[in-house]
């Protein structure tokens, strides 16, 4: 489907949103993703998968891309798109790694940088909805500088907690100090196991495996425990 | 006709022969995986074959290591857009584990420790095509890329090597797996970029 770019946003130093136009679009479920596929003037075409930031039914999509520095898509996502420049999209892809309104229960995400977006997706989709199920999203940045989405999270939502890990440099005056997700900040921080929740846990491997590892110790039955990773190994 | 994207095609990437349609060539190992790494102690490990009257043909690690083990150089195509090139694993031949084995059913579901399954022809497995592994570049498979074993399926996208791989159960007819219930194509032949549904 051919896709127009409406508007570009910084995230970060290294990361923007986009929000682009697709007419034909029958929705999406929070979680999914898209191929976009991107072709140059002599031919060329590369295709690379990106989550969405954005679900329901709408025609407009938000994506959110951070630049890989050997990376030939996402540079170019990040750079040098401009509203009204067109890309395609296939999708919406995968069936796994969703949370839609009719489920009920208690909802733990656990994002490491970039690996909010699909998390977001969860959130809104819970905002837009009469859901009453309780969400919260512990959220691992290397500097307060590196936050997706930061008005959105700082913005206060009945039934949303929200808890910032830095793992570089914290803000000043920070309570915790920095370093990577322990099992005693998900001890401290997320739904316990007891409470059976719904895990979603999304980001670079080594971040996915060491949260997913830890929450299986803590006692969260691995069938409750979602994960999606990039980047290699 | 394609889309042009303004000003797209700058970083390009060296096309290679050896490179399905759509993928790129990467050096690291990326993991994918639905959920947690799980944990299998070797001495716990075994892996069986279940043909249509509920005969088991079953090993222990010991016994599997007591086979032929083989030598694999191959290419690996993830669906997720990324191929490594001869990588180096060790493991047993397919073709060994099912020489006993009464079957003429022609499709067969692999079913993984933490629960995961993968569905695959029976013809695919055959041949010198697939193998149990459990050694990737003259180290133990980490746990993070399927181990202590997996299958090996180089020709179809890598979903289907299913790591922690635990059995093989044979059906009459084709039946979707997890990715192939949620959005993956039921066959996976990189070649043809059966990707989705």
């Amino acid at each position: 489907m051919t896709a127009t770019v409406a508007s570009v946003h910084p995230e970060t130093a290294s990361a923007r949103s986009l929000t682009i136009d697709v007419p034909g679009w029958r929705g999406n479920i929070a979680g999914q993703h898209v191929d976009v596929r991107l072709t140059a003037e002599d031919g060329y075409q590369a295709v690379r998968s990106y989550s969405l930031a954005s679900s329901g039914p709408g025609a407009t999509l938000q994506l959110a891309v951070d630049r890989l520095p050997d990376g030939e898509v996402s540079p170019y996502l990040v750079d040098d798109v401009l509203p009204g420049d067109q890309l395609e999209i296939r999708g919406p892809l995968g069936g796994w790694f969703v949370w839609e309104p009719s489920l009920a229960g208690s909802v733990q995400l656990i994002a490491g940088g970039s690996g909010i977006v699909p998390l977001m997706a969860m959130i809104r989709s819970r905002a837009a909805s009469a859901s009453t199920s309780p969400f919260r999203l512990l959220y691992s940045v290397r500097n307060p500088d590196d936050v997706f989405f930061r008005a959105e999270l700082e913005t206060p939502t009945p039934g949303l907690e929200v808890t910032w890990a830095y793992t570089r440099a914290t803000p000043t005056g920070w309570p915790r100090p920095t370093g990577r997700v322990t099992g005693d900040d998900l001890s401290a921080h997320c739904f316990p196991a007891s409470e059976n929740p719904a895990v979603f846990v999304c980001g670079p491997t080594g971040f996915v495996e060491a949260v997913a590892n830890a929450l299986v110790l803590l006692g969260h039955d691995p069938a409750r425990v979602k994960t999606e990773r990039f980047g290699g190994a | 006709m394609a889309v042009i994207s303004r000003g797209f095609g700058s970083r390009r990437r060296e096309s290679d022969d050896s490179l399905p349609p759509g993928q790129y060539l990467t050096k690291d190992f990326p993991v994918l995986s639905a959920g947690p790494t799980p944990r299998i102690d070797t001495a716990d490990w075994e892996f069986s074959i279940t043909n249509e009257t509920g005969v088991v043909s079953r090993w222990n690690w010991e016994q599997l290591h007591a086979l032929p083990i083989e030598d694999i150089d191959t290419d690996i195509h993830c669906v997720t857009r990324w191929s490594k090139l001869g990588t180096n694993w060790r493991g047993v031949s397919l073709d060994t584990l099912f020489k006993d084995v009464d079957t003429v059913y022609e499709h067969t579901m692999a079913h993984c420790y933490g629960g995961y399954t993968t569905n695959i022809p029976l013809a695919d497995l055959l041949d010198g095509k697939a193998w149990i592994a459990f050694d990737f570049d003259g180290e133990d498979l980490d746990p993070e890329h399927g181990g202590p074993a997996r299958l090996l399926v180089p020709h179809l996208y890598f979903w289907k090597s299913a790591k922690w791989i635990k059995g093989l159960q044979m059906l009459p007819q084709d039946q979707p797996g997890f990715w192939e219930q949620n959005g993956y194509n039921m066959y996976g032949d990189p070649w043809q970029e059966q990707r989705y549904w």
